[in-house]
């Protein structure tokens, strides 16, 4: 085997507070495509800033064919030779697919851009890669597959080293995932050097050679990728072996089938997002939705939500199918749903904490039948009181509260509404052990009232803890429901989503 | 007092006292209000007067960039309105008909509703952004205008007409208590409803409140309606005022004025909190501005000069951020820093 052309040794990077690299090795040979695994937090963006210059590592050495490097920039690092494509791609969609190419390197002749060689050469460079695009069609026209693609043969074409591709088939369907994987096989076998990330177990076993995984910052190991078995994998990367069974208190509860369903969704998916699943969430009962990130975990809660509307299949709520264009129509059937994002896509920061929980129930009511006064500092106080808001100031912004009293604050403005149903996306994600502990047995009391929960969560013991059901997707497809019996173990989870099948 | 310093209005109001005490060192009989002919006359009841459409229109700017949208056409609502008005009532063989008078103001502000109501659609139906959305009829309005009076100034003779943005009533001038009622209703309107915490909800986090059920389209195209009537009323104020429906100049660069208010008043241009006294003491910040360049003669070739620099005093005195920085480096050898900032960025709530 020939020398590596990238290698990291004994790479270390803090932020202020973590260890987000420590003592990390790496090689990357020429012709090879090289999977970078991990579960989020674990390095591998930090890795590859490194990698790309834009943070400096505190110690250890980058060596680019065998000399060592130090890479000050992105900049920089394209001119060594090294070039990223991210998810979201980083070109002009008002210019063309050849203007695009070429842009910030035209080729020009005393000053002026030879239009006409952009042309040809781009023609060139796409029809080698077997890319069918008009050089001429602007690039905003062009499908999120294709643009990835002309961002690749960008950055091939710039330099033809090493190429960095940072999560790029999370947005991409089944085809065109086949088309960005024929190219990188021929950049391979041109001798390219590929660090491919991500979360798709089956996209990296389909087109990796080896791979690296990384967990908490460390390297765990680096393997082959046809010696490796896929629950091998999910092991090292999340630190869990099938032997060591934690003892888990499960709820042995079965599951309350016997009433009619709040929701109850046929065929229900949207393109790009989620592949048709069905469900059923029942009064008293809490759904699980368990998977890995960019499972379609929270796509799915969303759909159900009508925070985006499917593009197939029908969602029942209380016994009639209801056409979910908007979130309004689910809010009337008594569904609600706290974000993933909560400072984006939940809290209003600039009004108060007081505010942002009469919320909901006031724009059920319309602005033309204010709640009075009195009703709303009763209402107010007692669910901040009742989930332990702190500081209880109703008239406080609600920017200034720690993550977790924010996310009480929007189960607050929910809870007024006294839903039927109600979707938590990541509803513990970030916030402090307390505050976690309170929103888990909240969620729990909630279902002991007879409201629907469908819970979504990253941390499956977390998901064992509280469910009666848990939904297991992987690559953005519902492939199993399993009722909570008790023997179930986040292992036996891992081992669903690593083969796909159940045990 | 430092409750009175952290008010959001305290910076708005400061500068206008400053402002017109200034003009009590320049012209000693500034503040003298006299009675004539049971009128209130002075330079106060002028600017007060004079402020009038201004006011008005930076009222609806409010509700509007409240939503985080902008309107840019209410300088052309306010030519098509008075405009409209006047053909109207020059048509008639007595102009000095009360019930005529009625209608033609009564149409004037219809057609000023619905011009706020189209630019209410192109951004919430049409989902274009408000900057361009309202670029259009900035743009098309004052052809609308010259197309209603032919190009030509149409003067008017009607005492009813003339009362609106002349005339006087309770000793007041009527356009005054005009403003008076519409800022009170206005303020009743937005926090003894929903209403406010509705719009700075759109404005402050759009996808949050779309997903916690707002029906935010209702909502944006009802701000803009209004918008387009406030305009519509001030530009029936002004050319009440002149007895003269001019499509050329009427209104001609208000709505700069009246986002300048806004801002002067506190209201961030990028949408959410909002305040209708803080816009209405803005707006009287800019037009005691205008009345100060002419009762102290400052030369006419410097005027735009001078108000250019007050502005961006006022403006940066109003800003937090600014006054955060001025303020820290001043602080720092006796207060420990990190309590100060923090301090003053915390907006009180009004």
């Amino acid at each position: 085997m020939p020398g590596a052309v990238l290698e990291m040794i004994g790479v270390s990077k803090g932020f202020p507070g973590v260890r987000a690299l420590a003592d990390v090795d790496f090689q990357l040979f020429p012709g090879e495509i090289h999977a970078l695994m991990g579960e989020n937090g674990a390095g591998k963006s930090t890795l590859i800033k490194v990698l790309t210059g834009v943070h400096a590592a505190d110690a250890g050495e980058v060596r680019l064919g065998g000399e060592r490097v130090s890479v000050t920039g992105p900049q920089h690092a394209q001119t060594l030779g090294i070039s990223t494509v991210y998810q979201e791609v980083n070109l002009c969609p008002n210019l063309t697919v050849a203007e695009n190419v070429f842009i910030g390197r035209e080729p020009s002749k005393a000053g002026a851009i030879r239009w006409r060689e952009i042309r040809r050469r781009a023609a060139e460079l796409l029809t080698r890669f077997h890319v069918d695009v008009d050089p001429g069609a602007r690039l905003g026209t062009c499908s999120l597959a294709i643009q990835q693609l002309v961002a690749i043969v960008r950055a091939v074409d710039i330099s033809a080293k090493v190429l960095i591709l940072d999560e790029p088939t999370s947005s991409l369907d089944r085809d065109e995932v086949e088309q960005l994987f024929t190219v990188m096989r021929r950049l391979r076998d041109d001798g390219v050097a590929i660090l491919f990330v991500s979360h798709f177990l089956e996209q990296v076993y389909e087109v990796s050679d080896r791979m690296t995984v990384l967990r908490n910052g460390r390297l765990v190991g680096e393997y082959r990728t046809a010696e490796l078995s896929r629950i091998d994998l999910v092991g090292h990367m999340t630190g869990r072996t099938l032997s060591t069974l934690e003892q888990l208190h499960v709820r042995d509860e079965t599951a309350r089938v016997q009433a009619e369903p709040i929701l109850k969704a046929q065929g229900v998916g949207r393109r790009g997002a989620i592949a048709p699943f069905d469900l059923e969430i029942h009064p008293g009962e809490v759904v699980g939705l368990a998977g890995l990130l960019g499972s379609g975990r929270t796509e799915a809660a969303r759909l159900m939500f009508g925070a985006d509307v499917a593009d197939s299949g029908t969602i029942t709520l209380g016994g009639k199918p209801v056409p979910l264009r908007g979130p309004n129509a689910a809010i009337d059937h008594g569904v609600a749903f706290c974000p993933e994002n909560r400072k984006s896509e939940g809290l209003i920061e600039d009004l108060t904490v007081g505010e942002n929980i009469v919320l909901a129930l006031q724009a059920a009511n319309g602005w033309l039948r204010p709640l009075s006064q009195a009703r709303r500092q009763e209402l107010v106080g007692r669910y901040i009181s009742a989930l332990r808001i702190n500081p209880a100031d109703p008239d406080m912004p609600a920017r200034n509260l720690s993550g977790g009293n924010q996310q009480k604050v929007l189960l607050a403005r929910w809870l007024i509404t006294q839903p039927k149903l109600l979707i938590l996306d990541e509803p513990t994600r970030g916030i402090d052990v307390g505050a976690k502990a309170e929103i888990q047995k909240l969620v729990v009391s909630l279902a002991e009232d007879g409201v629907g929960v469908l819970f979504v969560s990253a941390e499956l013991e977390e998901v064992l803890r509280i469910s009666h059901k848990i939904e297991v997707l992987r690559d953005r497809r519902l492939i199993t429901e399993i009722g909570n019996t008790g023997t179930v173990t986040p292992e036996g989870i891992l081992e669903i989503i690593a083969n796909g099948t159940t045990p | 007092m430092k409750a009175v310093v952290g008010h959001r209005l305290f910076w708005p109001a400061a500068v206008l006292v400053v402002m017109l005490l200034a003009n009590v060192v320049v012209t000693p009989g500034f503040f003298s209000i006299q009675v004539r002919n049971g009128h209130l006359y002075g330079s106060l009841i002028d600017i007060l007067l004079l402020g009038s459409p201004l006011m008005l229109v930076a009222l609806g700017m409010t509700v509007v960039i409240a939503t985080g949208g902008i309107d840019l056409s209410v300088g052309a609502v306010v030519a098509i309105s008075g405009a409209l008005a006047c053909y109207l009532i020059s048509g008639q063989e007595d102009q000095g008909a009360v019930s005529g008078v009625l209608v033609a103001v009564a149409l004037a502000l219809v057609l000023s509703a619905v011009l706020g109501f189209w630019n209410g659609l192109f951004v919430a139906r049409v989902g274009i952004q408000p900057i361009i959305a309202t670029l259009i009829l900035m743009v098309a309005g004052r052809g609308v205008a010259q197309l209603i009076t032919s190009g030509k100034n149409i003067n008017v003779n009607s005492p009813p007409y003339k009362l609106i943005g002349g005339g006087y009533w309770l000793t007041l001038p009527f356009a005054v208590i005009v403003v008076a009622v519409v800022v009170a209703l206005t303020g009743l309107a937005v926090r003894r409803t929903a209403l406010g915490m509705l719009l700075e909800a759109i404005g402050g986090n759009a996808e949050a409140s779309r997903l916690v059920g707002i029906r935010s389209r209702r909502l944006i195209v009802l701000a803009y309606t209004f918008c387009g009537l406030c305009a519509g009323i001030a530009g029936l104020m002004i050319s009440s005022n002149i007895a003269t429906a001019d499509g050329n100049n009427a209104g001609l660069w208000m709505e700069l004025d009246a986002i300048l208010a806004v801002v002067i008043g506190g209201t961030a241009l990028t949408g959410g909190r909002f305040t209708l006294a803080g816009t209405v003491l803005g707006a009287l910040v800019i037009q005691t501005l205008s009345t100060t360049i002419y009762t102290t003669g400052i030369p006419p070739q410097v005027t735009l000069v001078f108000k250019a620099v007050v502005v961006a005093i006022v403006c940066l005195i109003q800003s937090p951020a600014f006054r955060a920085k001025v303020f820290r480096r001043r602080a720092r050898p006796a207060a420990p820093p990190p309590a100060s900032p923090a301090a003053a960025d915390v907006e009180v709530n009004a």
